[in-house]
């Protein structure tokens, strides 16, 4: 096993294989330092501070959110607040209403009522004061028929009979 | 067993070339699949950036458990470089090998002493150079004589225990997996009966080396980002 021996297979120690991997290591290290690990730390650390903007923004806007929860909450309160109030009113004001209304046409009827009564009243009087007038004229004109015929007690009779009976049939 | 390599000397140099081929090899392949992976990012990932994202995460939460992300987020890219290189690395020398000639080609780099020791050493000395530009010269020398003066000799050997240790450990983890893989390919392909009984444990042990291969990924990041908070940290 003679090239278990350091350096041992060529027989003496390799100088230029340490110079070779030394400056072909720092060749690579330099390589990928510019072309590989400095454009993937780049990215890794712009989607670091990409992720960090999100979750900022994301943040921000699940606090908007909350305060214009808040508000829409504020405002559905205040509008079932008014809307209930208007129909209270609207309430209100409508038995308010019905009841003047039934009050107007009690007393339109009370009214009503009492005009037809006057009337009923004004036509009795207007009936019995023609009635009044009539029996006068017929008094004076039976009277005048009994003083203008001088009458024996029997045509008297008659006669009287015979205007009553013409009153009579005149009524 | 006994593979030899190819060796170039150049600039004074001498090159390992199956170990020069197998850097390059794995080098490219990290370069690649970082580098697709990333071509087309977008904010909602998909595929092969998720799992370069899910990797990113990984060795922040290894950086995360030894220090605090102030200090050791200018560790992510070491820490995903290396993660990445080492197990690709260490994947490289599962499927197969290459001998030709009797030289080895196609292997893991990491079942190499020299690279793994390269990697550990540079990893020790930029925990050293952290710890100087970072905390001053005289709180990091301070460091060498605490909790007790007479404990500096223990805390020299630990540097360099910590050095060989993190070298050796993933060599030796890796290499071995690879030597019983060849030890069973040999064995596999020296008959039919042998290839038959040999098929089970070349797939059980093919399995194992995937997993001893990302763990031993992960624990050389792992104690990359323990050395380096312990020399860059304050409170000790």
């Amino acid at each position: 096993m003679q090239s278990l021996i350091l350096g041992a297979a060529t027989g003496g120690i390799n100088t230029g294989d340490i110079a070779f991997q030394l400056v072909s290591f720092i060749i690579l290290l330099v390589l990928l330092r510019k072309y590989a690990w400095g454009p993937l730390m780049g990215i890794m650390k712009e989607r670091q501070s990409h992720i960090n903007s999100e979750i900022d923004a994301a943040e921000q806007s699940r606090q908007e959110a909350k305060t214009y929860l808040e508000t829409q909450v504020e405002e559905l309160k205040k509008a079932r607040e008014e809307a209930k109030a208007i129909i209270d009113n609207a309430k209100k004001q409508g038995e308010a209403q019905g009841e003047a209304i039934i009050k107007a046409s009690r007393d339109e009827a009370e009214r009503v009522k009492e005009a037809a009564l006057a009337e009923i009243a004004s036509e009795k009087e207007k009936a019995v004061a023609t009635l009044r007038q009539e029996v006068a004229a017929l008094s004076v004109k039976i009277a005048s028929k009994v003083i203008a015929k001088e009458l024996d007690e029997n045509s008297q009779e008659k006669l009287i009979n015979e205007y009553l009976k013409e009153v009579g049939e005149s009524r | 067993m006994e593979h030899g390599a190819v060796t170039k000397d150049f600039l004074g140099l001498t090159f390992n070339m199956s170990n020069v081929l197998m850097i390059t090899v794995s080098s490219v392949i990290v370069f690649l699949i970082a580098v697709l992976a990333t071509r087309a990012l977008s904010m909602r990932p998909g595929g092969m950036q998720n799992f370069l994202e899910w990797v990113v995460d990984f060795v922040k939460g290894i950086i995360g458990s030894t220090m605090d992300w102030h200090t050791g987020g200018r560790f992510l890219a070491l820490g995903l470089t290396l993660i990445m290189y080492i197990f690709v690395a260490n994947m490289l020398g599962l499927p197969f090998a290459v001998v030709v000639d009797h030289n080895l080609w196609w292997k893991s780099p990491t079942a190499d002493p020299t690279i793994t020791l390269t990697l550990a050493v540079m990893v020790v000395a930029l925990s050293h150079y952290y710890g100087v530009r970072m905390k001053g010269f005289k709180e990091y020398g301070a460091e060498f004589f605490k909790p007790m003066k007479f404990l500096f000799p223990l805390k020299i050997i630990e540097e360099f225990a910590n050095t060989l240790t993190l070298g050796l450990r993933l060599y030796g983890n890796i290499f071995a997996g690879e030597m019983l893989l060849a030890l069973l390919a040999g064995l596999g392909t020296s008959g039919i009966f042998q290839g038959v009984f040999a098929l089970l444990p070349m797939m059980v042990w093919q399995g194992f080396s995937i997993f001893v291969g990302a763990i031993q990924a992960f624990i050389f990041t792992m104690l990359t980002m323990v050395y380096l908070a312990h020399k860059v940290s304050h409170d000790h």
